[in-house]
């Protein structure tokens, strides 16, 4: 069973890693629903300029890196990454804290007396 | 449905900060409690799949988008206090790697995107499972719906928050209406993505779906006694 979880998200990796590198370059470029109605609403105008603007990274762009499919793809495998690695560092964390009758220690499965 | 910089002042934004970080918080408390061991590599997953779907921006109506938000799929995946922090870890990603979503505006962000669509949704999610048969399928049909509910409450979040703090002085009646329009439509693609995704997990691995928990057969042999045991306080 536990390679079979380590094989299901392995492949559910691969999945994110290919929407996010590859289906992303077919993705509509239109603003979104609330940028379409702050923009017919005269609220758009007030948007302030993120403070990472310039950032190697903003926009799903990469600096350096003139076109827009592979910046978009990079952006895609570094953003799946990073979130991946926050997300299981973050959960499991967790899980080793999870509070029990007296800490970490009473985490672990008990099996057999 | 990422809110930049600027759009709600000041006061408001940092009221929603605190209610974010309330809301995370509680979320990291409840989710360590009940999160099962091997729901937790999962729950990574979630975040990092949730991103890159973020990614696919689908054309909705004339010259607009809308993407996946998500919380409700990683509730129905994971539960709704780590389903919230799945998508918590993907819009500060968001803003601090790639300046999608501003910084002031995080939790406001968070509060919409990760908290009323997880538990919100969930809340939908349930009520549905209530009326719904305990099937696989009603599963899949509920995530669904209540996915495409819970866009259409993140939208009538922000109408919220606008309403208090908005700048622009458009009128808070047209705002909301334009807002709930147009994520009704969004809120369609999300439930076709949140029910696929659903159907595919629970056709390869139903074990790990939190929301379809009451479906497991006796015959799973495998039920980890400190599963149990950490229910128990």
């Amino acid at each position: 069973m536990r390679s079979n979880l380590r094989l299901f998200l392995l492949g559910g990796l691969l999945v994110a890693l290919g929407l996010a590198m590859l289906v992303s370059g077919f993705a509509s470029s239109a603003p979104d629903g609330l940028n379409k109605v702050a923009e017919d609403h005269g609220i758009a105008g007030y948007a302030k300029a993120h403070l990472f603007e310039n950032g190697p990274l903003a926009g799903y762009a990469v600096k350096g890196v003139g076109n827009d499919r592979v910046g978009t793809a990079i952006s895609g495998l570094i953003g799946v990454l990073v979130t991946f690695g926050i997300g299981l560092a973050l959960f499991a964390l967790l899980r080793a804290m999870r509070p029990g009758s007296g800490g970490g220690k009473d985490a672990a499965p008990t099996r057999a007396p | 449905m990422h809110i930049p910089d600027g759009f709600i002042n000041a006061p408001t934004s940092l009221a929603a900060g605190a209610a974010a970080a309330g809301g995370v918080g509680v979320s990291l408390r409840r989710a360590a409690r009940t999160l099962q061991d091997r729901q937790a590599p999962l729950a990574g997953l979630v975040a990092a799949y949730i991103f890159a779907v973020q990614m696919l921006n689908f054309p909705v109506a004339a010259g607009t988008s809308g993407h996946l938000l998500g919380g409700l799929l990683a509730a129905v995946l994971v539960g709704p206090w780590a389903g919230a922090l799945c998508v918590s870890v993907v819009l500060v990603v968001q803003a601090l790697l790639f300046a999608d979503g501003g910084l002031s505006a995080l939790g406001l962000n968070i509060v919409n995107m990760a908290l009323v669509t997880a538990w919100g949704g969930y809340a939908v999610f349930l009520l549905l499972r209530r009326v719904l048969p305990a099937t696989r399928a009603s599963v899949t049909a509920a995530a669904g719906v209540a996915a495409g509910v819970s866009v259409v409450l993140a939208s009538v979040a922000f109408v919220v928050e606008y309403a208090i703090g908005g700048t622009g002085g458009a009128p808070v009646a047209a705002v909301a209406g334009a807002m709930v329009g147009v994520h009704t439509l969004i809120g369609i693609g999300e439930g076709i993505i949140t029910a696929l995704t659903v159907a595919a997990v629970l056709a390869v691995r139903p074990d790990l779906v939190h929301g379809a928990a009451d479906l497991r057969t006796p015959l799973v042999l495998d039920a980890e006694p400190s599963e149990v045991a950490g229910e128990v306080r």
